[in-house]
């Protein structure tokens, strides 16, 4: 926004019982439900869960752009003001320039049709209209540059780069109107791991020479591990564990995270040998979630007392980091 | 099952070395082989595309074999050949030792053994047709229902779908692919496959768009499978985890070759080739490598580098390691042979030849 309100104290982000609920012809479908995070410069924040956690709902509420028909309660705070009361002029000044996001499936964020420099120039130009015709040529080079893509990319086409190169130039564009917070929606989720490796290996870079802070949101509890320093982790819409992320994906306190983390299998670890480790049965139906832990249904520890209420995010013990560590299950940190 | 029973699979004498169990599994029993394999197709540009650059590769009955490779390595137009749906312009295919047939009738034998599985299962199911239907469509195909034998239709179609795990599978049939979440769509899909009782499924990166917790359901499902019906599972994936889960061998491809092949944990726990090294060390949970990121992507099939293909982005050949060893113009200049498909570990590498070189002590 503008210098004012970006005090050393204040995050970039901030969620404060962030709630969202889509109005379906079915009833009201609570996608997010009461979420609460923080980002601050130079920190890379991670968001795990799977389809319908509601983890891409909220990346898109951060800057509204969620559907017209969500229902959104609670507070989003970028850089101290609330994005979801501020006005029209305020919220378009918010996008790009405060915060902005990287989406998965770069192949169809772009469009086939126009130059890569064009498309990277036109945030730019929109919102700074001050800038001279040279400058942005500048700006896009340089732009192009920080993200690792070869000279003369500008004047090429979407097809004509590669999946990884493609998903550079999102990032580039992300980057244009300089913001302070980025937003990474699945950024390698379509990609090989070597280019997947080398997208990360840009992310983190980008953070630490442009002090950012970032919200990387991912199925891959793994690839959080790797780059974040906290994690949340997400089923139905609520965190069910938040920490550093070492210690979520080392040794998760809620049975989900768990599950997670042992989805992936280290290889070398005999245990993981013929023995793929799996979680029976679907996440529930949003529109109609059980009584009490909505993860009780598919949960290997539940007893009849997690049928009874929804067990709250509360701290369990204290982390790698210093920190409480924080889960939302009555037998946290318990094996099977 | 039989073909389990009457022989020891490479699972069941882990850590064990070809060389102390000669003849564990004799290459002559390989349901399904390619020798020499070369694939090609032409560019719009007029330029000839290698995708497959001769490719040895066996499946034997009751194995499971991860050919593992990013994008533009050929491991699809491999699983494509072994289907026939790509014909090779050299080397061939054989299937159970005799050659691919060529004609329509026999092709239609050929593809009831081997069904092939593909990713992405919303996109593979047809959205108008039910369950039931899906299931029961190879059945008719190839004729396999027989009322008065006692397999009727229903009878096979209930038996694929609880095979695949799907159970009690009657409520199911009058669903449509809509219905159903992403793990059941996955498996009618493995139910149709499964529903013409094959000797061999290939499946094509079976959970890469499945959700963690579902993934590790459907990889048990696949070693079930291998277990209790003797099904031999090529599996294509770029996903070393899923080939550690479930693959008894393991063929890792890069730029239309395999370049380093054999047991899994001999090639994930000792690899030899610098691009296996390299892409394990790459995979976010492995904090015991340094993380080596190779620079780039792998370059186009119609310009394959000269000598050792990888050679432009070997970091063994960057850091000095191979001129070192002496092989550093070898690897420039001098082109691998094609390693042979047996049970063997070995890597097409010029550094790994002079490192495991006859007489010296094999990893």
């Amino acid at each position: 926004m503008n210098a004012a309100s970006t005090d050393v104290g204040t995050p970039l982000l901030e969620l404060r019982d962030l709630s969202v609920s889509y109005r379906t012809t079915e009833g009201a479908l609570p996608a997010v439900r009461g979420v609460d995070l923080t980002v601050r410069a130079g920190e890379v924040v991670g968001v795990a869960g799977e389809s319908g956690c509601g983890k891409s709902t909220l990346a898109t509420t951060v800057l509204r752009l969620q559907p017209r028909d969500a229902a959104v309660t609670g507070e989003v705070l970028l850089a101290g003001a609330d994005v979801l009361t501020m006005g029209w002029g305020d919220l378009r000044a918010a996008r790009w320039a405060d915060a902005s996001i990287v989406f998965q499936g770069a192949l169809h964020s772009l469009n086939p049709v126009r130059r890569v420099g064009d498309q990277v120039a036109e945030p730019i130009t929109l919102h700074e209209p001050t800038v001279g015709e040279d400058e942005v040529t500048a700006r896009v080079r340089d732009l192009l540059e920080q993200v690792g893509l070869p000279e003369g990319s500008a004047r090429r086409y979407p097809h004509q780069l590669s999946g990884g190169q493609r998903q550079r130039v999102m990032i580039a564009m992300a980057l244009a109107c300089r913001p302070k917070l980025i937003i990474a929606d699945e950024p390698t989720t379509a990609l090989d791991v070597m280019v997947q490796a080398q997208i990360l290996d840009l992310l983190a870079q980008l953070v630490r020479d442009l002090d950012l802070g970032m919200v990387l949101i991912s199925h891959d509890l793994s690839v959080l591990a790797d780059v974040c320093d906290r994690v949340a982790v997400m089923y139905a819409g609520r965190v069910v564990e938040f920490g550093a992320a070492d210690d979520v994906f080392g040794d998760a306190l809620h049975p989900y995270a768990r599950a997670l983390s042992r989805a992936f299998p280290r290889i070398g670890d005999p245990a993981a040998r013929y023995a793929p480790a799996g979680l029976a049965g679907d996440p529930p139906d949003l529109r109609s979630l059980p009584h009490g832990c909505s993860f009780a249904p598919r949960c290997p520890l539940a007893i009849d007392r997690c049928r009874d209420a929804e067990p709250p995010l509360a701290p369990h013990a204290t982390g790698s980091d210093g920190n409480p560590r924080l889960a939302a299950c009555i037998r946290a940190g318990e094996q099977w | 099952m039989s073909a389990r029973e009457a022989e020891p699979t490479p699972h069941s004498t882990p850590g064990s070395s070809p060389a102390t169990s000669p003849g564990e599994r004799p290459q002559s029993r390989a349901f399904l082989e390619a020798r020499g394999v070369v694939v090609e197709f032409a560019t719009r540009s007029g330029s000839v595309a290698r995708a497959l650059d001769g490719v040895d590769l066996a499946v034997a009955p009751g194995e499971i074999v991860a050919v593992v490779g990013e994008s533009g390595s050929g491991k699809t137009t491999l699983a494509r050949t072994l289907m026939g749906l790509e014909r090779p312009v050299a080397g061939e295919v054989s299937v159970g030792d005799r050659p691919m047939p060529r004609s329509t009738r026999a092709m239609r034998t050929f593809r009831r053994k081997v069904q092939m599985v593909l990713q992405d299962a919303s996109g593979s199911l047809n959205p108008r047709q039910t369950v039931y239907e899906s299931v029961a469509e190879g059945i008719r195909l190839h004729r396999l229902a027989d009322a008065r034998s006692g397999t009727a239709e229903a009878d096979l179609v209930a038996k694929a779908l609880s095979d695949a795990g799907l159970r009690p599978p009657q409520p199911l049939y009058l669903r449509y692919p809509h219905e159903l979440s992403g793990g059941q769509r996955q498996r009618v899909l493995i139910a149709g496959a499964l529903a013409v009782r094959p000797d061999l499924i290939i499946a094509d990166e079976p959970v890469s768009s499945l959700d963690a917790s579902i993934r590790g359901e459907l990889l048990a499902l696949l070693l079930r499978l291998r277990d209790e019906l003797g099904l031999g599972v090529l599996v294509i994936t770029h996903d070393l985890g899923l080939a550690w889960n479930i693959a008894d061998r393991i063929a890792v491809m890069y730029l239309g070759r395999v370049v380093e092949q054999g047991p899994t944990e001999q090639v994930l726990e000792h690899p030899r080739h610098p691009y296996t090294q390299a892409l394990l060390s790459v995979v976010p949970e492995i904090d015991r490598l340094e993380p080596q990121v190779l620079r780039g992507e792998i370059p186009d099939p119609t310009r394959i580098p000269p000598g050792c293909r990888f050679h432009p982005r070997c970091p063994a050949l960057a850091e000095g390691e191979s001129e070192r060893a002496g092989v550093a113009d070898a690897c420039r200049g001098v082109p691998l042979p094609v390693l042979p498909a047996d049970d063997r570990h070995a890597a097409a590498c010029h550094l790994d030849a002079v490192r495991h070189a006859p007489g010296t002590p094999a990893s």
